[in-house]
């Protein structure tokens, strides 16, 4: 059989993701995890005085510690196979990658194991981060500089 | 109040609906989804977009991906606004995530106290 | 490519080990020890990996109530980086070692080699065989085992286990090695890394066409053409290509893969089990007990493998596949 004639065979028998379904689930639980996030939000805005302005950083960081004791007990990989994206893309999700990664490579000791890896599969996240808010600012400056918008 | 939590739901699931469509339309990997998100969070503070959604959705434009690159961009902003190019620069390295500080401390705790283990159910 | 032993060596035992998760297979009440810890007890992965290895040999050892110094070769191999379970399982059973990699088709192609050394007088015994462990394998070929990526319905499950088998001269009562066929390795341009059957399909419909043409014979001609580990995907695109080639439905009943059938029609494993360990458990367990008892007289094994790592992926390379079959018949 020829590789196009394979190809057109493997086409037709590989099942297509259901695209719906897979949406909605991913709606679905993303936005529970957000929900979650907003009663974090409201917790710290009632009680210690965050505004809704500064209340991102500690609902992110309790966020993510959530997200090592799911990951920790093995919750996170099947809340992540129902959920797909809907799991991946809240910082939950990010946080999951550096601690599943952490875990792992704990046989490989602290400094070898932890240390060196903890980024691998997160590490482009931040990469893409930091570089976009570079260039970003930067074009932004230009532009206030020439006079086309202002800060 | 109520209203800010019903956005939260809504607009969190949809930049996660938008991340599926990428992951199995784009047929992009979990890695190149993610940084994707990311880079839009950075390019919509530049426009002066995002803010106005944490405004109104909370936690459902700050727990995303998207608010990274949000975060990091309004530091960098900030500060080139006060120091001119020369903030571009330093601003890079004065602003921070508190997604990636706590990331690395709860990975740390998590390869202390516990162990990977490779169940399907 | 096809290589015929007049001598007919014979598989003289086989054994198994596998992990608490291959409870749930279909096949498991012919594993010879099942382990409720994945590491064995030990404190890493690929510890626990060795310690299976050694299970398996061992109990194939027992079964035929002969020495470790009495084994002339130890032929195997695993998926890890450099093969170390396997290698650090020889350390310890003291054996004249080649370790072989052919990634999930070892296998066969470890009781290709075997057969040869048999077949030339060289040894008396050789242990031959292949494992795999989930949690040392995902962890190289793909992510964390506790990261939550969505794996998609082609995806395949790799199984912790190790199978084992001791090859030596002809006996009557012992399933016989009569030929066999090194396959080349072939490329149909498949590229995706979780969708293994696809990449693999093809490579065992060449070696498979390649051994009944040259040994002249027709899929009915087998009880069983069981292949290594294509999933139910795989193997629907293995029965589409014969069903091309103008063999009909009843016949395709012949041709089975263990990887599919490994975890029964278990949803949570998507298109089945995969892994060298794979086929190693159900050819030197499951296959031989049939053949033994007379349910199968004439068998093809057909392992597949993916030639791939994480950095050919990575590179954007397509996945090569290779596989090798072997001809059994029982008396």
């Amino acid at each position: 059989m020829e590789k196009e004639q394979y190809q057109k065979l493997e086409q037709y028998v590989t099942p297509k993701p259901p695209y719906l379904k897979n949406v909605a689930k991913a709606f679905v639980v993303g936005g529970l995890i957000c929900l979650i996030g907003q009663a974090v939000s409201l917790f710290y805005m009632v009680f210690f005085n965050f505004t809704e302005a500064t209340v991102g950083n500690p609902t992110v960081a309790t966020m993510v510690f959530f997200s090592m004791i799911l990951t920790g007990i093995g919750l996170y990989k099947r809340i992540g196979q129902f959920a797909g994206a809907g799991s991946a893309v809240p910082v939950t999700g990010f946080g999951n990658a550096v601690i599943s990664a952490a875990i792992e490579h704990r046989s490989e000791g602290f400094v070898l194991g932890v240390g060196s890896n903890l980024f691998k599969l997160a590490g482009s996240v931040v990469l893409f981060g930091v570089v976009s808010a570079f260039f970003v600012a930067l074009i932004k400056y230009i532009l206030v500089t020439l006079g086309v918008v202002s800060w | 109040m109520v209203m800010t939590f019903v956005f939260a739901f809504f607009i969190g699931g949809i930049i996660c609906a938008i991340g599926q469509l990428l992951m199995d339309v784009g047929k992009l990997t979990p890695a190149h989804t993610l940084s994707t998100l990311v880079v839009i969070g950075a390019i919509l503070d530049g426009m002066g977009l995002y803010e106005p959604i944490i405004h109104f959705a909370g936690a459902g434009a700050t727990v995303p991906i998207t608010s990274f690159g949000n975060s990091l961009t309004h530091g960098a902003i900030a500060e080139a606004e006060k120091h001119g190019l020369v903030g571009v620069l330093t601003g890079m390295f004065e602003v921070t995530s508190s997604g990636i500080s706590a990331a690395i401390i709860f990975g740390f705790i998590g390869a202390l106290i516990f162990k990977a283990k490779g169940n399907v159910d | 490519m096809v290589i015929i032993f007049p001598s007919k060596p014979s598989v003289l035992a086989g054994g198994v080990a596998a992990g608490p998760l291959e409870k749930r297979s279909i096949f498991s009440s012919y594993f010879d020890v099942l382990y409720d810890d994945e590491r064995w007890q030990m404190k890493t992965n690929e510890q626990g990996h060795r310690q299976m290895v050694q299970e398996a040999c061992q109990s194939a050892i027992k079964k035929l109530g002969v020495q470790n110094a009495e084994v002339d070769y130890f032929l195997g191999g695993d998926l890890v980086n450099q093969m170390t379970p396997t290698n650090f399982a020889a350390r310890e059973l003291a054996m004249p070692f080649i370790g072989l990699f052919s990634a999930c088709a070892t296998s066969v192609s470890s009781v290709i080699v075997a057969s040869l050394l048999a077949e030339l007088g060289a040894a008396k015994l050789a242990l031959a065989g292949a494992s795999s462990q989930h949690n040392a394998v995902e962890r190289q070929f793909r992510y964390p085992v506790d990261y939550g990526a969505q794996k998609p319905q082609t995806a395949q499950w790799t199984v912790t286990a190790a199978g084992y088998a001791l090859i030596g001269q002809h006996r009557e009562d012992c399933p016989a090695i009569e030929a066999a066929t090194v396959g080349k390795v072939v490329d149909y341009g498949m590229d995706d890394p979780f969708h293994m059957g696809a990449a693999m399909a093809p490579a065992a419909f060449q070696t498979i066409q390649c051994h009944l043409e040259q040994r002249e014979q027709k899929i009915y001609h087998y009880d069983l053409i069981l292949t290594g580990d294509l999933g139910q995907l795989g193997l629907k695109l293995l029965k589409g290509m014969f069903v091309e080639n103008g063999v009909d439905n009843e016949e395709l009943t012949i041709l089975r893969d263990a990887g599919a059938e490994f975890y029964g029609q278990d949803e949570a494993f998507q298109s089945g089990a995969s892994g060298a360990g794979c086929s190693a458990a159900v050819f030197f367990s499951y296959v031989l007990q049939q053949m033994r008892v007379g349910t199968y007289k004439h068998v093809l094994l057909v392992a597949t493998g993916a030639l791939l790592s994480p950095l050919s992926f990575q590179q954007g390379e397509t996945i090569p596949c290779t596989a090798h079959a072997v001809e059994l018949t029982m008396k």
